[in-house]
């Protein structure tokens, strides 16, 4: 798969744009999926999901190729997911509330501002429900709990292409982990 | 305030859920959860969620989505292959430029001259685009025609050099030799071979002057 992913970055490098259709065809529905879970909302995902991929067609030379090409490829997508969400809401408080145990409380007060009714949440189908709750997450938990448990990608990977160490990666994932077991307490 | 069990069940569980514990804290933790039902509601909400997060069913990309993607693909990117060419093969395209240059100057001495000319003699006659040499009449002299045929009805007396057009079977005579160029490539052959007639013959009229 990597050799064969390799094979098309060659060609791409020298220009050829056919190579490059089959890599998007190749990877567009796990990116597709990234954004989508990242943002919550499927017109924004295919806008994301397309950047990406241009970003890195028009950056292709950059890329180091004993590397691995989906690393370097998510990892475009999820910051620029993250830019998207930053954009849409500052949000303010959360880069204090990281380091200390407090954290997950902090942002629920801010999550509570536009919490739905209980009733609302009721009438949702489950994978609404998660799909709701995953987007209620701060973009930093949000991007480890979508690389680790939908896209179920090791740990090394994910550290890689969020450009954090494994030990942040981890603390990352159990928080998430934790914010959502809460929010989903009552389903 | 994460809640009442010891930080370290919570850790063990983490790290069971991550599938890095040693199976000495395995079993601790399975004691644990055995022993606190608190711990055993947090581990089993736990679980759970991962089931929920996981079971999120999984979204395609939409079906023009390929398409759309390689529409959108910026075009300037083939100006920077061609920089990224250019720096990895500077001599080729020295050369390449060279030979550019060399052949668009040919070029349009070629392509100025699309207008029939041809080499004024007594008694030529021209018909149209054709040069006629008149029956009964003789022509003294080279001949060079451009874009236009010649017709010898007459006597011609002299070589003849056609670009761009014909000599058309006819009833005449000519003492010399007819040459007929037709295409640019032609053209541009007889042009160089000209040039370098004419320096080989300036070093030879050199050498020949030394002699004298």
């Amino acid at each position: 798969m990597d050799a064969l992913v390799n094979k098309r970055i060659k060609r791409v490098m020298k220009g050829d744009q056919d190579a490059f259709a089959e890599i998007v065809e190749l990877y567009q529905h796990q990116l597709f999926q990234i954004c989508y879970r990242m943002l919550g909302n499927r017109h924004e995902a295919e806008d994301i999901a397309q950047e990406a991929f241009t970003r890195a067609y028009v950056n292709i030379h950059t890329f180091d190729q004993n590397r691995k090409f989906s690393t370097w490829l998510y990892r475009i997508a999820t910051n620029l997911c993250i830019d998207r969400i930053r954009k849409k809401k500052p949000d303010y408080h959360l880069d204090a509330e990281v380091k200390g145990t407090e954290g997950l409380n902090m942002y629920s007060k801010i999550a509570n501002d536009e919490e739905l009714p209980e009733e609302e949440l009721m009438r949702m189908e489950v994978q609404e429900r998660v799909q709701y709750e995953i987007s209620r997450l701060p973009d930093k938990y949000r991007a480890a709990i979508v690389l680790k448990y939908i896209e179920e990608l090791p740990l090394a990977e994910i550290s890689e292409i969020l450009d954090l160490p494994l030990g942040t990666v981890k603390t990352r994932i159990h928080r998430g982990r934790e914010a959502l077991r809460k929010q989903l307490s009552n389903l | 305030m994460m809640n009442a069990c010891p930080e370290k069940v919570i850790r063990m569980m983490d790290d069971y859920l991550d599938g890095e514990i040693s199976p000495s804290e395995e079993k601790e933790l399975k004691e644990s959860l055995e022993n606190c039902s608190d711990c055993r509601k947090i581990y089993q909400e736990l679980t759970k969620t991962i089931a929920f997060v996981q079971s999120a069913s999984h979204v395609q990309a939409p079906p023009d989505f390929v398409q759309k993607t390689m529409a959108g693909l910026p075009k300037e990117s083939q100006r920077v292959g061609i920089k990224r060419f250019m720096r990895h093969h500077p001599l080729m395209i020295a050369a390449a430029l060279f030979v550019l240059l060399m052949s668009a100057a040919m070029m349009s001495s070629f392509s100025d001259d699309q207008q029939f000319s041809f080499t004024k003699q007594e008694n030529l006659v021209v018909e149209g685009q054709t040069v006629v040499v008149p029956e009964g009449q003789t022509v003294v002299g080279d001949l060079t025609i451009r874009n236009g045929d010649l017709r010898v009805d007459g006597e011609l007396e002299g070589d003849v050099t056609i670009v761009n057009g014909q000599y058309m079977a006819s009833s005449g005579v000519i003492n010399g030799e007819i040459e007929e160029i037709d295409q640019a490539f032609e053209w541009l052959w007889y042009t160089i071979k000209g040039t370098f007639q004419d320096a080989v013959s300036f070093f030879g009229g050199n050498d020949q002057s030394i002699d004298e």
